[in-house]
């Protein structure tokens, strides 16, 4: 448990900043990718203009969440399968072994 | 994130495609290799693909007031090494860049390089140093992963500098103003990335430490020491 207490607590601090951040100052919170075309502006003395454009845009801010959301959702399914696969192998593994008398005497279940 | 779309001029964009591509190319090759002969440990190429497109997909608010996204490409580096976490990148750039309009096919080569290449070599390195020093493996893929995730970012603003030269201070002038603004963003959010990916790796040693042996990953004594202690 001790290292999920750790991760925790490092996310509970990246929160924290945000939420004081977010609540003292007045920021965008815009990408930083759009940050950097500002830059590029700025050293281009406004002249750069970008030679080549998406094929396909997002039609609308809630569309472009949406795919963002889908890539996150097929990403966590893939995650969730393997690690679910692993532990019930682990489980039969360990149910095995404890069957048999003559097996390995250390095998004990995952957690 | 990702250079745009068009934002990277001509000779700059061909010359980030030259550097990628035989990278990939190989990663393919390798990848072809695991896929055929280990078997075993398909579902953590699986995996490793996975955590880049979950982590790629969640643009966080970083202390500077605007937003970045993870890379997440530590850990397909320490398991697969750079060459395959290349391949398993690119496939992300090019979701982002056709359906998101984030990035872009044009820029496709300089990213593919930083977030496939540059920053997964980075990670690769600093997990097989930190080991090799005796450092505690979680450590040791916390700092990997998050250094990928910055070196990633350094990249992006040295490939944006070299590509808009300050008119005084050149280069270097406008490196820093890249970094400013991608590598100061970025931080907060590579730590968080860092301690996520040595959260999975105790449940990888946990599942199925066999496979990360097999990987060379670590050694069967570390992870059986690991796997006693269950931090």
């Amino acid at each position: 448990m001790k290292l999920e207490l750790i991760v925790l607590a490092i996310i509970v601090i990246f929160v924290a900043a945000f939420a004081y951040i977010s609540a003292t100052g007045n920021h965008e919170w815009g990408g930083s990718d759009d940050q950097s075309e500002g830059v590029i502006s700025d050293l281009t003395g406004g002249t750069y203009q970008p030679w080549f454009h998406s094929i396909w845009e997002p039609p609308s801010g809630e569309i472009e969440s949406l795919l963002f959301a889908l890539q996150a959702a097929i990403g966590s399914i893939i995650i969730g399968y393997f690690l679910g696969y692993y532990r019930a192998m682990a489980k039969m593994k360990a149910a095995k072994a404890a069957d048999e008398p003559e097996g390995k005497p250390n095998a004990r279940p995952a957690r | 994130m990702h250079i745009m779309e068009g934002f990277l001029p001509h000779p700059w964009w061909e010359i980030w495609f030259a550097l990628s591509l035989p990278v990939v190319a190989y990663g393919i090759y390798r990848m072809n290799l695991i896929i055929k002969e280990r078997r075993e440990t398909l579902p953590l190429l699986a995996v490793s693909g996975a955590f880049i497109f979950v982590l790629s997909s969640l643009k966080m608010p970083s202390v500077t007031g605007s937003c970045s996204h993870p890379t997440g490409t530590g850990m397909g580096a320490i398991l697969f090494g750079p060459w395959i976490t290349s391949v398993l990148s690119m496939i992300v750039l090019i979701y982002q860049a056709l359906f998101l309009a984030h990035g872009g096919l044009t820029t496709l080569g300089a990213n593919t390089f930083s977030m496939g290449i540059a920053g997964p070599m980075v990670g690769y390195l600093v997990y097989k140093s930190s080991m090799k020093s005796g450092l505690n493996l979680y450590i040791a893929v916390f700092l990997a992963a998050m250094l990928a995730d910055l070196a990633t970012y350094l990249v992006t603003s040295l490939q944006l500098a070299l590509a808009f030269p300050a008119a005084t201070g050149g280069v270097l002038a406008s490196f820093k103003a890249f970094l400013a603004i991608f590598a100061i963003t970025q931080a907060p959010l590579a730590v968080v990335e860092g301690a996520v990916t040595a959260l999975m790796f105790k449940y990888f040693i946990q599942l199925r430490g066999d496979v990360l042996v097999k990987l060379n990953v670590a050694s069967a004594g570390v992870i059986q020491k690991l796997k006693e202690a269950s931090l």
